[in-house]
């Protein structure tokens, strides 16, 4: 859409030369303060003013769809090491609410690091997937063990009397989960909460789709928020009595969340709360738990060492994530796509498909899983086998087989086979298996079927 | 296209016994008709594409030939060397065939001439607004820098056109006081034919297929789009590829090709000349064929327009006898 606006548009009456921080300070930020028509006055007023190649970039900053290639991390570590602050205050000041002014630019640099943002939230902790034995982490009561959801990761900020929830991907999305924010008003103030936010009625998760219901929108209404509760699964605590205790042991942290969320009224704790144990008192019980970790409505597991503190992104040894054994499918391949750049590049892309009435609905596109050697393999197969040519993609004939996992499958509408698959990947090319052999779309619903009638079963 | 008061075709896609063809591009001139109506400014590239024995019979621009009694002439489409539109008359009801056209300025081939009709027939290969050509000036402008930023990086450049007119094109745009060109046979031929016809070309060096690497670095290579990963192109070593076509001026048109870069250079009407030429003609019904011809036809229409969609195609056999009798018959 933004390169179609700027190639519909009529040629610039008059290309001005302003630098890019006018435009942005003096054209481009003050547009969130106006009402819709001046919005668009001002917007066409600076359309009239840039070359076409200019507004393809203005609507992009306009539909946030304006991206660069380089990671966050890496301007992070950048703009720490130009003003010599660490990485961490610098990703606390860019964490949140803030606007690409100059004044922002100098509050980002500046070395003394008493900040005072209110809302400011703490960068996450992320865990490493778990790629050692269970025995190498020693005694088992050393480790907090809790099921893995697949919500949206949240930080609840409490302070001078006000509450802001952030989402990982640094979003202010207080307003989208309104229950929340109301029990947050019983907590003490000067308190941070990470945790996770999930769809939840009755003792049980609801599916991903329930919770996108809400992300997804500015405004909850009554009847979002009726039929797609949520609940806060309060996991750590960062702050307390407006001090950082991130340096203190997860064990210390977790008796002081409880404490915390004994403030809470019966109403408060039924949308506020620990999240449900895992009972597992040895190793070989924390494994069996893994294994029924679904029917639990999680992903897998998490395990945390009781005595770390709170670290900084994704550290090995401290926080393990273990998911449960995917779902798995096999699956046809039916397109595949050609990486980036000249004709010579290996095909590395691919869309599944699985059988519906001797169709092949295309279901699932990847690229991860094979070795380099497969993927070579894979490509010969490709440029040898194609039955139509669209850019960079091609089709082939439907005869290669390979087995897919995925972290879940759901039912959507707004798919053409009427499934949706979270995070396809390949384990491994099925060279045994023919084509006709392949899974069908009513083997999934199956799986769907069975998936939902052991969580319902559970609860 | 078939004018049944005259018994001939336009551009057939099949062999016919009399057919008025309006450039020599292989999806209008397929060889084998009984006798071919071309301008005489084709003529060459004409039988260059469909032997030298194609029976053609050449007509100037604005000649008139009375086939059958209907009025046939040839005027300018500025597409190609020797580019027509079609003007067919027949008991004072004109019609008018564009053919494939551009109404900017090219200096390989006669300025397009808007020509008064009833009937128009245009094309819409780029018939969408989005398609709006930057001057010619300030694209050969980055055409030439691209050149001399290769030749100072000491790799030669490739440019990627159509053989027969695009490559014209562009060696008549590019800055020949850069160094030297070279071409590929099916450029050079038609070059040759260029020449015949009087149009002024650059000079060419012809680089013919086998032998051993080349040292043409610095040079301007121009090929036609099918020879990337043959022999012939990886024999100049190094290279940076450049496509010409209006496909180019949209983003994911020039990173789904394979070439380093891709410059909007267009020997077809863009949306804001369509719309000019379909108004100069002061047609009173426009019948819109190729591209996007559903969007044109819906904007003329809401412009007040009688527009209507020609379902054909020069390209495909089956399409071809659903097409025949558009042109007036003898009892319109």
């Amino acid at each position: 859409m933004p390169e179609t606006i700027a190639l519909m548009l009529p040629p610039a009456k008059q290309p001005a030369r302003r630098p890019l921080a006018e435009w942005v300070t003096e054209r481009f930020i003050p547009l969130r303060q106006l009402d819709a028509e001046t919005q668009f006055s001002a917007i066409a007023a600076a359309w009239a003013e840039l070359g076409t190649d200019e507004r393809l970039v203005w609507n992009k900053m306009l539909t946030g769809t304006f991206r660069v290639g380089v990671a966050r991390q890496l301007v992070t570590r950048a703009l720490a090491e130009v003003a010599g602050v660490t990485p961490e205050v610098v990703e606390h000041r860019l964490t949140g609410d803030w606007s690409p002014t100059p004044q922002f630019f100098s509050t980002l640099l500046q070395t003394d690091t008493d900040d005072t943002d209110v809302s400011r939230p703490y960068p996450f902790q992320l865990a490493w997937p778990l790629d050692t034995d269970l025995d190498s982490l020693g005694d088992r009561m050393r480790w907090l063990v809790e099921w893995k959801w697949n919500g949206v990761r949240a930080q609840l900020i409490r302070r001078e009397g006000q509450t802001f929830v952030w989402s990982r991907g640094d979003e202010l999305v207080t307003d989208r989960f309104p229950e929340v924010a109301a029990a947050a008003e019983s907590l003490p103030d000067g308190v941070v909460i990470d945790g996770e936010i999930l769809a939840w009625a009755d003792g049980t998760v609801l599916g991903y789709g329930d919770l996108q219901r809400r992300v997804g929108r500015k405004t909850v209404t009554a009847k979002i928020m009726r039929e797609s509760p949520v609940v806060f699964f309060a996991f750590d605590l960062l702050e307390f009595e407006h001090g950082d205790i991130r340096y203190r042991s997860l064990l210390s942290r977790r008796a002081l969340l409880s404490e915390v969320l004994e403030c809470l009224d019966a109403g408060g704790r039924a949308r506020l709360t620990l999240p449900p144990g895992v009972n597992a008192s040895t190793w070989e019980d924390v494994a069996a738990r893994r294994d029924d970790a679904r029917s639990h409505g999680a992903e897998g597991l998490m395990l945390k060492r009781l005595e770390s503190p709170y670290a900084i992104g994704r550290q090995r040894g401290a926080w393990w994530k273990w998911k449960s054994d995917s779902l798995t499918i096999d699956a046809v391949l039916l397109y595949a796509e050609r990486g980036q750049g000249n004709s010579a590049e290996p095909y590395i892309s691919y869309t599944f498909a699985v059988w519906r009435d001797g169709d092949l609905v295309p279901f699932a596109k990847t690229h991860a899983g094979l070795t380099d050697e497969e993927i070579a393999e894979v490509d010969r197969f490709v440029r040898a086998n194609t039955l139509e040519q669209f850019g960079p993609v091609r089709s082939v004939v439907p005869d290669l087989v390979f087995e897919l996992a995925f972290e879940g499958v759901e039912r959507s509408s707004r798919h053409k086979s009427g499934i949706a698959v979270r995070s396809p990947r390949i384990v491994r090319w099925r060279r045994d298996k023919r084509p006709e052999e392949a899974d069908s779309l009513s083997t999934i619903g199956a799986m769907l079927d069975a998936f939902e009638n052991s969580r319902s079963g559970e609860s | 296209m078939y004018c049944a008061a005259g018994d001939f075709y336009i551009d057939p896609s099949r062999p016919v016994p009399r057919a008025v063809l309006t450039h020599a591009h292989s999806d209008h001139a397929r060889p084998g008709h009984g006798r071919a109506i071309v301008t005489l400014d084709g003529e060459r590239v004409f039988r260059s594409r469909l032997g030298d024995r194609a029976p053609l019979e050449t007509l100037d621009y604005g000649e008139t030939v009375t086939v059958d009694g209907v009025r046939v002439s040839l005027h300018p489409a500025g597409h190609i060397l020797g580019s027509a539109q079609v003007r067919v008359e027949y008991r004072g009801e004109v019609w008018v065939a564009s053919g494939d056209y551009k109404t900017v300025p090219d200096p390989t081939c006669a300025p397009f001439e808007p020509v008064r009709c009833h009937h128009f027939i245009t094309e819409a290969t780029f018939g969408l607004p989005v398609y709006r050509w930057p001057s010619q000036r300030v694209v050969f402008d980055d055409v030439n820098a691209w050149w001399r930023t290769n030749q100072e990086a000491g790799c030669t450049s490739v440019v990627l056109a159509y053989a027969l007119g695009k490559a014209q094109r562009v060696l008549a745009g590019v800055d020949a006081s850069i160094g030297p060109i070279v071409t590929h046979g099916a450029v050079e031929r038609l070059v040759q034919n260029y020449r015949e016809t009087g149009v002024e070309m650059p000079r060419t060096e012809l680089v013919t297929d086998g032998g051993g690497r080349l040292e043409y670095t610095g040079a301007l290579v121009v090929a036609p789009p099918s020879v990337p990963g043959t022999s012939w192109l990886r024999r100049f070593g190094e290279v940076s590829t450049a496509f010409m076509s209006g496909w180019m001026l949209i983003r994911g048109a020039r990173r789904r090709q394979s070439f380093d870069r891709g410059f909007p250079i267009s020997d077809h009407a863009d949306w804001d000349e369509l719309l000019a030429a379909i108004a100069a003609t002061g047609a009173e019904t426009v019948w819109v064929t190729h591209g996007s011809s559903d969007v044109l036809v819906r904007w003329l229409r809401e412009q007040g327009k009688d527009a209507r969609t020609l379902k054909t195609s020069f390209r495909t056999e089956a399409a071809a006898d659903r097409v025949d009798a558009i042109l007036p018959d003898s009892t319109s």
